[in-house]
């Protein structure tokens, strides 16, 4: 008896009441939190101060403090750093003018689609989704497949067009053409379900009102659905300039190789892979420590004035 | 009267059945677009699959045949004895990740999930936000740093040094303790009073409710490590060691232009998914849905 009453009372105590103090939620975060401490927390601290430091893992007693060097090489075009930063950034930037469009047109198309009432649909928006489940080195392969000069699928019915194709995965700009149209097979599903989503919180009695003034389907797909996914398209554009932003993978395989147009300068590196070269490749941490962080804070310096300038503008 | 009647009805049937009409159209369209899409969307699979299946002599024909003249299995098979390129091995790595990652990402974010949902302590709300504050962070911070702190732990071409970062992430969290959030607190508290503990009332009462949630996280948590790419290669340098995306990496510079071995290789790391997404669908559907929209 005594225990039971013992018992109850402690759990009436409780560790969800307050007052008097409790190891229990500790020991409940505690698992994710050493972790978190170890992955998340302590890194932001320690890349900052390998940062300031010629630094080669390999290495370890060659380790000299530099300072703001490692930035400041990224701002002096005399050092080696400088120029393939900048070519690795632009070409990024490019990536995200050439991808962000489609991203966003393309899902809202599928996604109004696959917001008209008709059997079957939920089958279409299973496949339209389902290359978003395969990893960017499966999709990147194929893709590099069809696209290859020699017997590619694409070339073989340019070619039955009448059309002399160009060499897609060796010139520009038709290697950017490859390395968009795989990313928006790859990554169109993952916005069109989002859009969708929103799509279908939009209350049909706004449509019908619109309808009995007289409205036309695309003046209410202007006057009304669009202005009411605002928050939901600045939230995808948003998520598609950073996801554009770490490009890596696709021109990693699409080039086959380390010597092709995406590596060490060329034309189609991206910052990602620049960062990885230059941490993993070339063993200057130190230096791909200060390129992350320089990156890093113009991604969030991007999406910031993303939100700013096209969440509260009413 | 009577005829004018009559011919208001007629007027109004024939009306009616314009509109039938157009709807008709309206959905001959509609179906003709969605099937022309799904074309394009399952086009590069069919041709993966297609070229697979196909012997060399017929990857680069004068004719595009979708469907093999001769199936045959042998580019699986040279892939699949190929030492040098151990796909087989490569597969259960992957799987042994996938499904190790899943497991401890499951246990660890629930528990913590249900502390932030529900339990009184101090420095709860700092410590969340803390988390939460990470959630806007570009991964890339993290690469270099972490890959010095899994090689100082002794954790390279380690499976626990691929997979301990992962665990750090605060999305699971985030999302199991919104889901926690929902469920009436009457519950735990009559197991509480009828005596059980809080790890009892969380594994008896919680976590079965909870079963939605979790399946959903357990699919997106085994897709993404199934699918990594950049971090795996980093850390498992072993051949014998890589999963599956470096392993197609690594098996892109042994068969350059092999464009069959390629493909089954391709293949093989593309079918479980697959399958998996095809069984799944609704529930990964439905995460993605919800966790974009909460996302705003």
């Amino acid at each position: 008896m005594a225990t039971t009453v013992e018992r109850r009372d402690a759990a009436a105590r409780g560790a969800t009441r307050k007052g008097k103090f409790s190891w229990t939620p500790y020991l409940f975060i505690l698992p994710h939190l050493i972790l978190f401490v170890l992955f998340l927390g302590y890194p932001f601290f320690s890349g900052l101060y390998i940062s300031l430091f010629d630094y080669d893992y390999l290495r370890p007693e060659a380790t000299t403090f530099v300072g703001l060097q490692n930035y400041l090489n990224l701002f002096s075009p005399g050092s080696s750093q400088y120029r393939l930063f900048w070519n690795a950034l632009g070409n990024t930037v490019e990536f995200v003018i050439y991808s962000v469009p489609f991203l966003v047109v393309i899902p809202l198309f599928l996604a109004v689609l696959l917001n008209i009432k008709i059997p079957g649909r939920n089958i279409f928006r299973a496949i339209y989704f389902a290359p978003w489940s395969l990893s960017v080195a499966v999709v990147s392969v194929v893709w590099w497949w069809i696209f290859q000069s020699q017997g590619g699928l694409l070339n073989y019915y340019l070619l039955d067009l009448g059309i002399s194709p160009p060499r897609w995965l060796s010139t520009l700009p038709w290697a950017w053409v490859a390395v968009v149209v795989c990313t928006l097979w790859w990554t169109v599903g993952f916005n069109m379900i989002i859009l969708l989503a929103a799509l279908q919180d939009i209350p049909n009695y706004i449509y019908e009102a619109a309808e009995i003034d007289g409205a036309t389907g695309l003046q209410s797909f202007f006057r009304i659905t669009l202005p009411l996914l605002r928050p939901v398209l600045v939230f995808i554009v948003t998520t598609s300039i950073i996801a554009s932003f770490n490009l890596f993978g696709q021109p990693f395989f699409m080039t086959a190789g380390g010597q092709g147009i995406a590596f060490d300068g060329g034309p189609l590196e991206p910052i990602m892979l620049r960062i990885y070269r230059e941490g993993f490749a070339r063993n200057y941490q130190g230096s791909a420590a200060a390129m992350s962080f320089v990156v890093a804070a113009l991604m969030i310096g991007i999406s910031y004035i993303n939100f700013r300038v096209f969440r509260n503008r009413d | 009267m009577a005829t004018v009647s009559s011919e208001g009805r007629l007027t109004e049937r024939e009306a009616r059945l314009g509109i039938r009409n157009r709807r008709l159209l309206q959905r001959i369209v509609v179906y003709a677009l969605l099937v022309l899409i799904a074309l394009i969307v399952l086009m590069p699979l069919i041709w993966m699959l297609s070229t697979s299946l196909k012997p060399k002599s017929q990857w680069f024909s004068r004719q595009i045949y979708w469907i093999p003249r001769t199936i045959t299995l042998e580019n699986y098979t040279r892939i699949l004895n190929n030492p040098t390129v151990p796909i087989g091995r490569w597969f259960v790595n992957s799987i042994l990740v996938g499904v190790v990652a899943t497991a401890l990402t499951l246990v660890i974010d629930a528990l913590a999930a249900y502390a932030y949902a529900r339990m009184e302590f101090r420095g709860r709300k700092l410590i969340f936000a803390l988390l939460l504050s990470t959630l806007f962070m570009p991964g890339v911070m993290f690469l270099v740093p972490n890959f010095l702190t899994i090689f100082r732990l002794g954790l390279l071409n380690n499976y626990a040094g691929v997979i301990l970062p992962g665990l750090a992430g605060v999305f699971g969290v985030f999302f199991l303790r919104q889901f926690f959030e929902t469920i009436p607190r009457e519950l735990e508290e009559a197991a509480q009073i009828d005596g059980a503990s809080s790890l009892q009332t969380f594994t008896r009462v919680v976590l079965p409710l909870a079963a939605p949630a979790m399946a959903t996280l357990g699919i997106i948590t085994f897709l993404a490590s199934w699918n990594d790419f950049l971090w795996p290669l980093l850390i498992l340098k072993d051949r014998a060691l890589q999963t599956l995306p470096p392993g197609l990496r690594t098996l892109q510079g042994a068969y350059t232009s092999e464009y069959g071995q390629m493909m089954a290789g391709a293949a093989i790391a593309a079918v479980p998914v697959l399958i998996l997404y095809i069984a799944l669908q609704r529930y990964i559907v439905q995460s993605v849905a919800t966790t974009g929209l909460a996302g705003q």
